[in-house]
């Protein structure tokens, strides 16, 4: 079983396609079996992937399979599946997530006109994503990141009727763009410089690469991807507005799976970055300081699916972090626990907003624990998680970058690490006191959510608790004995442990004062430190500054470009356009429908052909290229 | 000699045969039938050629050849063959009349075809040839009765064809003369460079020119595209067309290798001519078929892009190319004999709101002229991206620009057919039925053309396996 899972791994990104071209082609009319269908794919896919995880566990080994796809002289290009203890790691969050997600929007889109589409776009989703993480190569790796870009713009614009949706979704299209196109010319000079995109190939060539220079401009454009569409500072403004998307379609994609597509695609191209220190240095500074700016933004907002978004660009920010001090084991053990309690607190944030008909605002929440036990409780598991307190998964993940940061000799960054985890436990628990212990807002009439919901909250619940165990340093054979670059490390420090727990229970113990208590006054400290408050409640302007610049520097080019179309451009092919049009009417005289005349220019042609054979001398080339032999 | 590798001719020999005579037994009404007998057999012919497509033999001295090369063709034609068979099931009555003589001919020329791409020497090359095309002669006639463009169309073919036949027999003769062999392989090791040996190589060009609607060889396509029974149309634009190229293709590399550089860049300035006026002649078309007609005069200016090449790599893109021009303009053609049979119309302008009428039409149309127009990423895209890339390797990098252009310009009338069939105004709401037959037919031009250019790798194995034997 396992080593068939292994060798037809193509088939875990199969089973979801082979549902999306089952709704839209024939299961649309019927939203109940298009969500059956949909299902039982990605729980085939999730079977598969256990066996490729149980095979990986029993024998850590790559297997490679491919195809050519298409080969020219100088250029072959192939598709295939590449799995390793990352890809198998990978290949499981994605498809268990799918699969609770699934479920749960059984529930929490019953009775949305647009049911079929969402199971069709939900597959299509998992197919890309899954693609991705199976590839072998950067060309099929950037085809399926295209489509998984496809399908969030898809999936944030579901309600397109709603003007918000509609300019959300086009914000993380552009933005992504920006992004991928820096992808995109990475790839290129891969392909240039090595002829090859394989991934196993590029591992063995790059180290004996010299050009050092021209080596870090690539890891750059490549790492641009990663900025893109793993939200990362400055090209993060999309993901907060992509929380216009259907509440399971955050904890799907931009919580869980797409938004740590660029982690995955750091850690999969690891050889390449590791090659050239200054690019991993820059990496992790962008990392770490998008893991500080975004949670300082999450400490002011109101809207519970934001501060879980800034919360996941500040988790993604660590991951990447992690990635820039060298701890690849640290930085995909994070996102594996990370994606267990982010998609627990997206869908939990999901059951609250169902059951208090889509208001959104903390303030006018107050008051659930009572109504929502099962809800309130899994929250709670996952906030604590991800506030990193003993022994919730995000401990052992979060202490294992810290270790990675300060080990590696970044204690600037270890610093900024530690602060973060205070500001994360705040942000998280002021959430978790306003609205779920706050005053009832008399308004609401909130009741617990259906099992169909309920259920994979208990099990994300589950898995957030105990998922943190398998990295536990003091095992024997840990997360870390099956995923790392280079050498397996072993190694802890109670310092740092213990340290990131205070500081966590500080978070939590202020956020109980100011939010439960009262104690502190939130307000009074707003109004002290005014200006700083209204720079982070307003995201640091970045928006602005983006709107700004959009609208004097692009629009101006814009308008210099529209003049140059309109008169220079058009002139010159509407020109051309026309003399083709009238070269094609004059062509057409030629057809007499006259068979004599047929006839003579048949005669005509080789008469004619005879003497330019006769007067050309093909050593003067005037037809040939110069080639011709 | 491994007389098995004739099974294939004798088994379409014998099945036109067949037909012949069970198209006098069968009773009135049930002729239908017929055609499900030709589609069986055709069938099993594929997979019998196909079954011999690494085989290797010459037969009597190397007169007849059959090798990957010839099964590569041979499968083709067999394929347009069964591809023009399902189109019949919505046209029958026209085509067949009172007998089923029809499907008889088109096997016929079917082994006319198959004879002409294993002909290694000239005189069974030249037979092989006419029994294809006298067949085509009779069968673009064959509305004679009722349709006067038809019976218009068969004789101006007729007449052309004999002009054609008789230049390109004129040059059998004289290469005879120089050389004192028709064996075609025989004829580059005796040939000099006298101006007999000249006259008998642009003689032979210009009748495969002809073959191929190469211009100025070209007239007589639009016209009897237009006129014949639209069935044969599709036969004649796609297969006779890629008979035309295995056999120009073979004759210039086996019997002329040693001049390439004399007929190279006249082929090269043929071709340029034969994509320009293929294009701009195009756009000014109303009527759809002559439109697709033109589009097929351009296609065998980019087919002729791969013999100037005159390697493996361009023979190679002309096998892949031809193979993906079947699905194409079959697809194509298909949807204007549907078309055609509901609103009896051929006018670019009725196709107004097909899009809303048949959503199955308008996409493979849209889908297959998009394949010719060569936009990635489907199977056209492919295909020219070998013969241009080719045709660069050997220094012609002005040729392949013009191919740009010129598909460029392509993509204009082209699109303009998509833009009255997708946002067109509709006038007429009634729904297109389409038959079981003749949606298999579509769906397959259209996925094939989509899966041939998503993944284009498999086909091209074959193609330069194929290709190798030219060389």
């Amino acid at each position: 079983m396992t080593q068939f899972a292994i060798d037809n791994s193509w088939l875990i990104p199969f089973m979801p396609a082979l549902a999306f071209i089952m709704i839209v082609f024939f299961l649309r009319k019927a939203p109940q079996a298009s969500a059956l269908f949909s299902i039982a794919c990605i729980f085939t896919s999730f079977v598969l992937a256990l066996g490729v995880v149980g095979g990986i566990l029993a024998n850590p080994t790559t297997t490679e399979h491919s195809v050519t796809w298409f080969s020219m002289p100088g250029v072959s290009l192939e598709m295939g599946t590449l799995i390793d203890p990352i890809s198998g790691m990978m290949v499981f969050v994605v498809t268990l997530i799918a699969l609770l997600v699934q479920i749960y929007s059984i529930g929490y889109m019953e009775n949305d006109p647009g049911y079929s589409t969402y199971f069709a776009y939900q597959s299509l989703f998992a197919m890309s994503m899954l693609g991705l993480v199976v590839s072998n190569n950067f060309l099929q790796m950037f085809v399926f990141w295209e489509l998984v870009g496809l399908c969030s713009y898809l999936l944030i614009g579901f309600w397109f009727y709603k003007h918000s949706a509609r300019e959300a979704a086009k914000k993380a299209f552009i933005t992504n763009r920006v992004g991928d196109f820096g992808f995109l010319l990475g790839i290129l000079f891969l392909q240039i410089l090595f002829g090859t995109l394989n991934f196993t190939d590029l591992a063995d060539i790059i180290p004996t690469y010299t050009n050092i220079g021209l080596l870090t401009v690539v890891a750059l454009l490549v790492f641009a991807g990663p900025i893109g569409k793993s939200g990362q500072f400055p090209l993060h403004v999309w993901l907060p507005d992509a929380m216009e998307g259907p509440t399971p379609v955050s904890a799907l994609i931009h919580a869980a799976t797409m938004v740590v597509a660029g982690v995955y695609l750091i850690a999969r191209a690891f050889f390449l970055f590791v090659a050239v220190p200054n690019a991993l240095m820059v990496i992790a500074y962008v990392g770490g300081f998008t893991a500080f700016f975004a949670a300082t933004i999450a400490i002011t907002q109101n809207d519970i699916k934001r501060i879980l978004a800034y919360s996941t660009l500040s988790q993604l920010g660590y991951m990447v972090m992690a990635l820039g001090v060298g701890g690849l084991t640290a930085s995909m053990f994070h996102l594996m626990t990370h994606a267990f309690f982010k998609a627990l607190l997206f869908l939990g944030a999901g059951s609250v907003i169902h059951a208090l008909h889509n208001k959104q605002d903390i303030w006018e929440m107050g008051g659930l624990a009572p109504k929502m036990p099962v809800t309130t409780k899994t929250f709670v598991i996952a906030a604590l998680a991800l506030a990193g307190i003993f022994p919730l998964a995000g401990f052992w993940s979060k202490d294992e970058i810290l270790l990675a940061a300060l080990s590696n000799g970044y204690t600037g960054l270890y610093l900024i690490g530690t602060f973060v985890a205070f500001l994360t436990a705040f942000y998280m628990f002021r959430l978790v006191f306003v609205a779920f212990y706050g005053e009832p807002n008399p308004e609401n009439h909130p009741h617990e959510s259906p099992k169909v919901m309920t259920v994979p909250l208990i099990v994300l619940a589950c898995l957030s608790v105990v998922g943190g165990l398998v990295g536990m340093p003091w095992l024997k054979t840990n997360f870390g004995s099956y995923i790392y670059f280079g050498e397996a490390h072993h190694g802890y420090s109670l310092s740092i442990m213990l340290t990131s727990t205070l500081v966590a229970l500080a978070g939590i113990y202020l956020a109980y004062l100011m939010y439960y208590k009262k104690t502190i006054s939130a307000e009074a400290i707003a109004h002290r430190f005014q200006p700083i408050y209204k720079l982070l409640y307003n995201k640091y302007y970045i928006d602005e500054i983006y709107q700004w610049f959009i609208n004097r520097v692009v629009d101006g080019a814009g308008r210099v470009a529209y003049w140059v179309d309109l008169y220079v451009v058009d002139g010159v092919v509407n020109g051309l356009a026309n003399g083709t049009k009238w070269g094609g009417y004059l062509v057409r005289y030629l057809q007499t429908g006259q068979t004599q005349h047929y006839g003579m220019v048949l005669i005509a042609a080789v008469v004619v052909i005879v003497i330019l054979l006769g007067l050309i001398d093909p050593s003067m080339g005037i037809f040939a290229g110069g080639g011709a032999k | 000699m491994d007389y098995t590798l004739l099974v294939p001719e004798i088994f379409v020999a014998s099945l036109a045969c067949l037909l012949l005579i069970l198209g006098l037994i069968a009773p009135k009404g049930e002729k239908r039938g017929l055609v499900l007998f030709a589609i069986v057999g055709i069938i099993a012919s594929i997979v019998v050629v196909a079954a011999h497509f690494n085989m290797f033999d010459g037969f009597l001295g190397r007169m007849y050849l059959v090798d990957s090369y010839a099964s590569y063709f041979k499968v083709l034609f067999l394929v347009s063959v069964l591809l023009v068979c399902l189109t019949t099931t919505s046209y029958f009555k026209p085509l067949a009349g009172e007998g089923s003589e029809a499907y008889a001919i088109m096997l016929f020329a079917t082994l006319g075809m198959m004879i002409l791409v294993s002909a290694g020497e000239l005189i069974t090359l030249y037979v092989g040839m006419e029994l294809m095309t006298i067949s085509f002669y009779i069968l673009t006639a064959n509305l004679a009765g009722e349709d006067a463009r038809s019976s218009e169309a068969g004789l101006k073919y007729l007449i052309l064809g004999a002009v054609s036949s008789a230049v390109m027999l004129y040059g059998f003769t004289l290469l005879y003369g120089v050389t004192g062999t028709t064996l075609i392989h025989q004829i580059a090791l005796h040939s000099d460079s006298s101006p007999a040996f000249w006259l008998g190589v642009v003689f032979a060009l210009s009748g495969f020119g002809f073959k191929v609607a190469m211009v100025p060889f070209h007239m007589w396509a639009p016209e009897i595209y237009e006129g014949a029974p639209p069935p044969v149309t599709i036969f004649l634009a796609v297969a006779s067309k890629a008979a035309g190229f295995a056999v120009f293709v073979r004759v210039f590399l086996t019997a002329f290798p040693y001049h390439a550089d004399h007929w190279v860049p006249i082929i090269a300035f043929l071709a340029a001519i034969t994509m320009i006026l293929g294009n701009l002649a195009a756009i000014p078309q109303q009527n759809i078929k002559r439109m697709l007609a033109y589009s097929s005069i351009a296609q065998a200016g980019y087919l002729l892009v791969g013999l100037v090449a005159a390697n493996q790599l361009g023979v190679k893109g002309i096998l892949f190319y031809t193979m993906i021009y079947v699905f194409a303009n079959v697809g194509a053609f298909a949807v204007t004999i549907v078309f055609n049979n509901v609103s009896e119309s051929d006018d670019i302008a009725d196709y107004s709101g097909l899009a809303q009428r048949s959503p199955l039409l308008a996409a493979t149309l849209l889908i297959c002229m998009l394949s010719m127009a060569g936009i990635p990423p489907l199977a056209g895209f492919a295909g020219k991206f070998y013969l241009f890339s080719a045709v660069i390797d050997q220094g012609f990098l002005w040729l392949a620009i013009i191919g740009l252009v010129m598909s460029m310009i392509s993509v204009y009338y082209y699109l303009s057919v998509a833009r009255v069939m997708y946002l067109g105004q509709v006038t007429d709401y009634s729904a297109i039925k389409v038959n079981g037959s003749m949606k298999l037919l579509l769906y397959g031009c259209m996925i094939l053309s989509i899966i041939l250019g998503v993944y284009p790798d498999a086909l091209a194995q074959i193609a330069n396996t194929a290709a190798k034997f030219m060389f």
